[in-house]
């Protein structure tokens, strides 16, 4: 009997879980740890952080979910891992420590015969000088987005009374991804507004280490509209301009304080903001996980990139953007030191960043890193899930499934407003995520298949899929009929 | 003054890009509409989504 070790229960490590647990079946053993009790669909944390969903709504419990799917639950976080065992144990282990309330304290060591590193960010909110300090508030987990709702709530009633408020969203640092899911919440934001009718009373701003508006950290895309091929940045400020929204770019925000930020720009200028209510996106890095060899000497280097993402089998010497190709992003997700370990969704460590580097005349490094989250990391947790399982079902030399971001697209649909009648969303989908520009030079991408627009429709479609991957994650009847 | 180009400032940042017009605003929430694009939308993600498996 093999064992398949996946820490966490994410998308990306619950797609791989679950599908490889169904393929497996139950002659070999599927282990989950993962430190939270529930899982979360992290898209709808939008609406909760403008009181239009509860936290119940967005979450479920794993326990009976994995029970349901035979997978082994452990609910822990991994510390370490020994991918050659130790003095005292043969073969590989992971070792873990207990987050339940039963189990607080205990640690336990995990062998296995394959591992996948699904563990997610760690929210780097300690990157940035007080942005950890409790004046800003974020929508990255339930609970974030319960807090958010809640300070959401006083603001408008605030302006209710005829206090003025000034909203800054957007990122809290130089070097941070999910823009998006700012993007949402500002539009969320200001729709709510309106909905309470003071939004005479709101001041609404971006910020973000965008180098222009629409870039995402995929270095913005080409939609083909009216037989224009017309750049996400035309549609990213029509919508702001639309909506009365101001907007700085170019900027890491370097320090925050009660009501106030201060930031420095792509230019090198310096200058500060006040807020009275400001949702700023963390950076992002590894969860701190250490790897040791036989001998127990620390070879962290050798399986983590230096931002604490796994290694894969990416170009990680690609060198300045001139150089960069399609071919650097990783096919397989497989370790190169260690072929039973694979890394899916946010956690393997991209060759560079997607959007082109920058920094300011000061050396500040100022441009958002790759994004790794929604379908792509699904459909790669279960490309991973299938290569390991063919390996334990047909042997050691099975090929290994392959699942580029250059060579996957993806359906992205961005909240701007929830309401059944009234709601809008920008439903877009990109081929490929990773712009090719060998194969197609100019855009990068496949006009054909590479187009966006904004309205209701887009709305319907963000709350069906709600209520579709939840069932699919409760592996309801028909899961894996619905696609990552 | 249009009611959808009162955001707009000369020469600000804003000043170089497109606005919706009313009558293209009213088709974004647009019931019978928005089916129309609902299906043709989830056609063309289905699409992508096909070529990404």
């Amino acid at each position: 009997m093999a064992r398949l070790v996946v820490l966490g229960g994410g998308v990306s490590g619950h797609t791989a879980a679950t599908f490889a647990a169904k393929w497996l079946g139950s002659q070999h053993e599927v282990v989950v740890v993962t430190p939270n009790s529930k899982w979360n669909w992290i898209p709808s944390n939008i609406w909760v952080g403008v009181g239009q969903m509860t936290k119940e709504e967005v979450t479920f419990d794993l326990a009976p979910v994995y029970a349901k799917a035979g997978i082994t639950y452990k609910q822990a976080k991994a510390v370490s891992i020994n991918p050659e065992g130790s003095e005292s144990k043969e073969k590989p282990f992971v070792t873990v420590e207990f987050t339940s309330e039963e189990q607080a304290g205990q640690s336990e060591e995990i062998e296995y015969d394959y591992i996948i590193n699904a563990t997610g960010p760690k929210l780097n909110f300690g990157a940035t000088p007080g942005l950890d300090a409790g004046h800003t508030v974020s929508v990255c987990t339930a609970d974030h987005a319960v807090h958010a709702s809640e300070e959401l709530a006083k603001s408008i009633e605030k302006m209710k009374n005829g206090e003025r408020q000034k909203f800054l969203i957007g990122t809290g640092h130089g070097m941070c991804t999910c823009q998006g899911a700012a993007f949402e919440y500002i539009f969320n934001i200001e729709h709510e507004i309106n909905k309470a009718g003071v939004r005479d009373m709101a001041d609404i701003k971006w910020i973000s280490n965008e180098s222009f508006l629409g870039d995402f950290g995929m270095g913005g895309l080409h939609m083909k509209v009216g037989g224009y091929a017309v750049s996400s940045k035309i549609f990213t400020e029509s919508l702001f301009t639309e909506r009365g929204v101001d907007w700085l770019i170019g900027a890491h925000v370097s320090k925050v304080e009660e009501g106030r930020i201060e930031y420095e720009l792509l230019d090198g200028s310096t200058g500060e903001e006040e807020f009275d209510f400001s949702m700023l996106i963390p950076p992002f890095a590894g969860v701190g996980l250490k790897a040791y060899n036989k001998a127990g000497e620390d070879i962290t280097d050798t399986v983590f990139a230096p931002n604490g993402f796994m290694k894969v089998d990416a170009n990680y010497a690609a060198g300045s953007y001139e150089n960069w190709k399609a071919s650097d992003w990783p096919k397989t997700y497989q370790n190169p030191t260690y072929d039973n370990m694979f890394a899916c969704g946010i956690a393997f460590a991209p060759p560079h960043p997607i959007s082109k580097p920058m920094s300011s005349p000061n050396g500040t490094p100022i441009n958002p890193t790759p994004p790794r989250t929604g379908m792509p990391s699904g459909i790669i947790g279960k490309a991973v899930a299938h290569s390991i399982c063919d390996r334990i079902l047909k042997g050691e030399n099975a090929p290994l499934h392959e699942s580029s971001m250059a060579d996957m697209g993806a359906a992205c649909v961005a909240s701007a407003g929830k309401g059944f009648f009234d709601g809008t969303a920008a439903a877009m989908t990109v081929y490929p995520v990773v712009p090719d520009f060998e194969k197609y030079p100019g855009t990068g991408r496949d006009t054909d298949y590479t187009f966006g627009e904004i309205g209701l429709a887009g709305h319907w479609i963000k709350h069906i899929l709600h209520y579709l991957f939840i069932w699919k994650a409760k592996l309801k009847a028909g899961w894996t009929m619905i696609p990552e | 003054m249009k009611k959808e180009e009162a955001n707009i400032k000369a020469y600000e940042q804003n000043y170089t890009t497109m606005v919706p017009g009313s009558f293209a605003k009213k088709m974004r929430t647009c019931v019978i509409w928005q089916l129309i694009r609902f299906i043709i939308i989830n056609l063309k993600m289905l699409v992508v989504v096909s070529k990404s498996h």
